[in-house]
């Protein structure tokens, strides 16, 4: 598929709140739709999925068209090549789990024998919760048996609308590593609605910010993370996500080398394979900026990279992005240090990394 | 001293009746009850206040509009001789027809809190599994419906078993024709044939305790979809 393979033009009107997206996503990865609660990201999803009746205009995947309103095209929900994933999992009470599984996969051309040997119930891990209820099910578990049947039914396109959002924390935490496995293996891509950044931090690979029915950002994470002029880049969590290869494992010290646009960093890590891919979050409070290289400090990363923009948030703070090798940093400093220090745009500096997280 | 031949022939007719007017009710009374579960349209509350008229009208005054409806000069009863079918009123056709329309409610309402009760996020569920509005309705809707449909069969059946105003207005007192239980035991007390009249209104009796012993044993308050 083209590197726009999704084609979103969408508009949607209810009392008190309108849709209004242009959106073109890529064909592969996971492309998180991250905004507040009401920021209409789960009606863009249902709108996707021909959910929403009322909506008009022109969506397109995989060169195939789903709705074209000028051209009175709407294809049914039922005749969609896709799969979705309720944030409630909505599975089908009164069928067990295989009933389950096979109910997309019979009506997508496959036999209900081959829920057993469907790799994604292995990759899953649900092989042994085939002949359960889903009411004796915990939502974690129920989670995984409505992602295999939505995969089960071959689509070319996965919404998922916040799968998270009904696990208490430590579900969560369970459940975030499958997630991420299935993002590995996927060939399909998919929609990810999430409120939640370190969801999208772990997870996406392209981000559409959407605000009061609109998308004011979309693009690969590590271009819209460290924009200055959205609405994240407010808040205290301020973070950039880098991803990086495991360059050398220091078992002395239990600290990993990871290499990224020819910069390295150590980060505290179990032990891990070299060449590994990893994701690495560096918020902009744990970065700090000096003039000259520090060689007496215990902070063991430092980079050295150039100051791309600033933005200057009263009262008195200042989020700094840095251009560091190819990649982007974000430093939040105080205006004072901004003035002591005489710093401006296209100056060269060296960021002193306090804390950089792995994440998985 | 038990049943005579003229009441097991009586019972066995009321058991005709009420079994051929479910399953007539559960056809019309499903896609009724459906309908009203989910329509936003403004007819609704009219037709469902039709569909509960027979709960609180005189059966007297349905069976009286039946007869004038149904009958030689009523409207349909012109179109059912004009096919060739004769008039309706003092047939079992006719006690058919008049059952239905009598027990309706008794379907309807079950069926129709049953579907409401289905979450629109199954239905949505189901069409991003590929199943268009029928399969989804057959393999979600009904399945999870099944108790609201155990107790509308239930209901429908028993209430048709204990009609007796309608019946008379339209059915008469034909044997084997419209002389249901109900008849048969007020022709027994007309007769002041106590002990017969005993034996089937306490058959009735303990009939309607058992059925409604069983609804509510299978299918607990609270999920009987009522």
């Amino acid at each position: 598929m083209s590197a726009a393979a999704i084609e979103l033009r969408l508009a949607l009107a209810y009392p008190g709140f309108a849709l209004d997206v242009d959106l073109a996503l890529p064909g592969h990865g996971i492309s998180a739709l991250f905004g507040v609660s009401g920021s209409g990201k789960t009606t863009l999803l249902r709108t996707v999925a021909g959910l929403e009746k009322g909506a008009t205009g022109r969506v397109v995947v995989g060169g195939e068209v789903w709705q074209d309103s000028a051209k009175d095209v709407f294809v049914p929900t039922h005749r969609r090549p896709l799969g979705m994933v309720f944030q409630d999992a909505a599975l089908f009470p009164h069928l067990s789990v295989r009933a389950n599984l096979g109910f997309g996969l019979t009506r997508s051309g496959g036999g209900a024998d081959g829920v057993a040997r469907a790799p994604v119930v292995e990759l899953l891990g649900i092989g042994h919760l085939l002949d359960r209820r889903p009411g004796t099910l915990s939502g974690g578990e129920q989670q995984r048996v409505a992602i295999a049947r939505a995969l089960l039914a071959k689509p070319r396109l996965l919404l998922m609308d916040e799968p998270l959002a009904a696990l208490d924390e430590q579900r969560k935490a369970e459940f975030l590593p499958w997630l991420e496995k299935l993002h590995d293996e996927l060939e399909i891509p998919v929609l990810y609605v999430s409120h939640a950044l370190h969801e999208v931090a772990r997870l996406a690979d392209h981000l559409v910010l959407l605000q009061d029915g609109r998308a004011i950002a979309a693009g690969p994470l590590g271009e819209v993370l460290p924009r200055l002029d959205l609405p994240l880049s407010r808040g205290e969590e301020s973070f950039v996500v880098v991803a990086a290869t495991v360059g050398a494992y220091d078992e002395r010290y239990a600290l990993a080398r990871l290499d990224f646009d020819g910069q390295t960093l150590w980060a505290p890590s179990p032990p891990r394979p070299t060449g590994a891919a990893v994701r690495v979050r560096i918020q902009a409070r744990d970065v700090s900026l000096a003039t000259t290289p520090q060689h007496d400090s215990s902070i063991l990363n430092s980079l050295s990279g150039r100051i791309a923009a600033l933005d200057e948030q009263p009262p008195g703070r200042v989020l700094a992005r840095l251009d560091v090798g190819g990649a982007a940093l974000l430093a939040r400093l105080t205006k004072k240090s901004l003035d002591q220090l005489g710093l401006a745009v296209g100056h060269a500096v060296h960021a002193q990394i306090k804390s950089v997280a792995l994440l998985d | 001293m038990s049943f005579s031949a003229a009441d097991l022939t009586a019972v066995g007719l009321t058991l005709r009746l009420a079994g051929l007017t479910t399953v007539l009710l559960l056809l019309v009374g499903t896609p009724l009850a459906w309908w009203l579960a989910r329509t936003r349209s403004p007819a609704k509350g009219a037709v469902g206040a039709v569909v509960a008229l027979p709960l609180v009208l005189p059966p007297t005054v349905l069976g009286f509009y039946l007869l004038v409806t149904l009958g030689p000069n009523g409207p349909l009863g012109k179109l059912t001789t004009a096919l060739g079918l004769g008039t309706l009123p003092f047939t079992f056709p006719g006690l058919v027809v008049a059952s239905v329309l009598y027990s309706l409610p008794f379907v309807v309402q079950p069926l129709t809190n049953a579907f409401a009760a289905i979450p629109e996020r199954m239905l949505e569920a189901a069409a991003t599994l590929r199943a268009g509005p029928l399969d989804a309705f057959f393999h979600v809707a009904v399945p999870l419906a099944r108790p609201g449909f155990l107790t509308a069969m239930v209901l429908g059946f028993a209430h048709t078993v204990g009609e007796f105003g309608v019946v008379l207005m339209i059915g008469g007192n034909i044997p084997n024709q419209t002389r249901v239980i109900s008849v048969q035991i007020y022709d027994h007390v007309e007769a002041l044939e106590y002990a017969e009249a005993h034996w089937l209104a306490g058959g009735m009796l303990l009939f309607s305790f058992l059925v409604l012993l069983a609804l509510y044993t299978i299918n607990p308050p609270g999920k009987r979809g009522l």
